[in-house]
């Protein structure tokens, strides 16, 4: 009976434990939020662009810096007017497209410190 | 490279020839603006002709200068970012007084390119001196270097920078010749301001283009460079100085 009782209070206890973990670890390390305002992988697929968007951002701006190539598909601009958010118009911030991962990996992000992290074309309509 | 292109290419190549063997032919293709997915090309030299007679004692350029790309001050004169900015000359014997823009010369042997220990400040094939600021580390050696005292450093943090325009603290700047207008095919915004409000005595154009008026001008007419003893070349001009 004693050992009965030792172990229903065992695994209450572990699931507690558990729930609780669980509980503190999303409230200290909030999953980012992806929201992608428009469109369907316009450069590449999301897994590529995921793990490669950042090689397509400095290589675009070495050629449009050195070169004056301002292709427009990789351009930062161009990321930015589809994937601000609607409400804000810019991808910073708590729920921003770009701000919202990078918390969340924990890598710093420079860009803004001089390009404007806002929307420049008007927000297209709602699908 | 697109067939369309190569044979565009074949055309230019050709219409050069022409006017080597010609020289009354019009290099016309040289004067168009490039196509986005074209480099920039040593076959341009972008400059300005400023006929400082015509110069009206407005500063119309500086404003759109500083409006066009977010240069915003924060009242601090010393310190505040300057791309532009009017020089009042006066002779002390006879009193005669003119006035003049002043901005980024864009050398073609610019000792802000000479001095850059990172290569961030760099001259474009198409002439116009630029600073990298992806690679600029805040030295301010070009500062020093420039003789035309054309550069600033943004000592504050920055906001509210315009998209074309990227600026932040901690990297040098100077005019740009308004690159990304040029880009376009537009001119920059002080000869544009210039020409509606002011004296109209701004020219922008290519100055290896002989049927400019740019090239024209400087070909019939005597201009000046500011610093000429320094031998390097500019790309911007002045006439009446």
């Amino acid at each position: 009976m004693t050992r009965l009782a030792a172990g229903v209070l065992f695994v209450v206890l572990a699931a507690a434990g558990f729930a609780y973990g669980e509980e503190k670890r999303t409230a200290r390390v909030p999953l980012p939020v992806v929201k992608i305002e428009k469109g369907e992988a316009c450069v590449a697929p999301t897994a590529e662009m995921r793990r490669d968007h950042m090689k397509m951002l400095a290589h675009q701006r070495d050629r449009t810096m050195r070169q004056g190539l301002r292709e427009p598909r990789t351009s930062l601009k161009n990321c930015i007017d589809c994937h601000a958010s609607r409400d804000t118009g810019s991808v910073l911030g708590k729920e921003g497209f770009c701000s919202s991962c990078h918390a969340y990996a924990s890598v710093g992000v420079d860009c803004f410190e001089c390009h404007t992290p806002l929307r420049q074309k008007r927000t297209a309509a709602r699908p | 490279m697109n067939p369309g292109r190569r044979q565009l290419l074949g055309w230019g190549v050709a219409a050069a020839a022409g006017a080597a063997l010609a020289p009354g032919i019009r290099l016309a293709e040289l004067a168009q603006a490039r196509a986005p997915q074209e480099a920039a090309s040593a076959l341009q030299r972008w400059g300005l002709l400023i006929d400082i007679t015509k110069c009206a004692n407005c500063d119309e350029c500086v404003t759109a200068c500083h409006e066009e790309n977010g240069v915003t001050g924060h009242g601090r004169p010393e310190t505040d970012a300057q791309w532009i900015r009017k020089v009042n000359l006066r002779d002390k014997r006879t009193g005669y007084a003119q006035t003049l823009p002043l901005m980024c010369q864009h050398c073609e042997q610019p000792p802000c390119v000479d001095v850059c220990p990172t290569g961030a400040s760099f001259r474009r094939d198409d002439g116009i001196v630029l600073v990298d600021k992806h690679t600029c580390i805040g030295c301010r050696y070009c500062v020093m270097a420039c003789p035309y005292g054309a550069r600033s450093f943004i000592h504050e943090a920055v906001s509210g920078q315009k998209a074309d325009v990227p600026r932040g603290k901690g990297t040098v700047e100077s005019c740009t010749l308004c690159v990304h207008r040029v880009d376009r095919g537009e001119t920059p915004a002080c000869v544009e301001a210039c020409n509606r409000d002011g004296g109209k005595a701004m020219v922008f154009g290519d100055l290896n283009d002989p049927s400019g008026e740019i090239h024209r001008r400087l070909e019939s007419e005597p201009s000046t460079q500011v610093r000429a003893d320094l031998a390097l070349n500019t790309g911007v001009r002045y006439q009446g100085l």
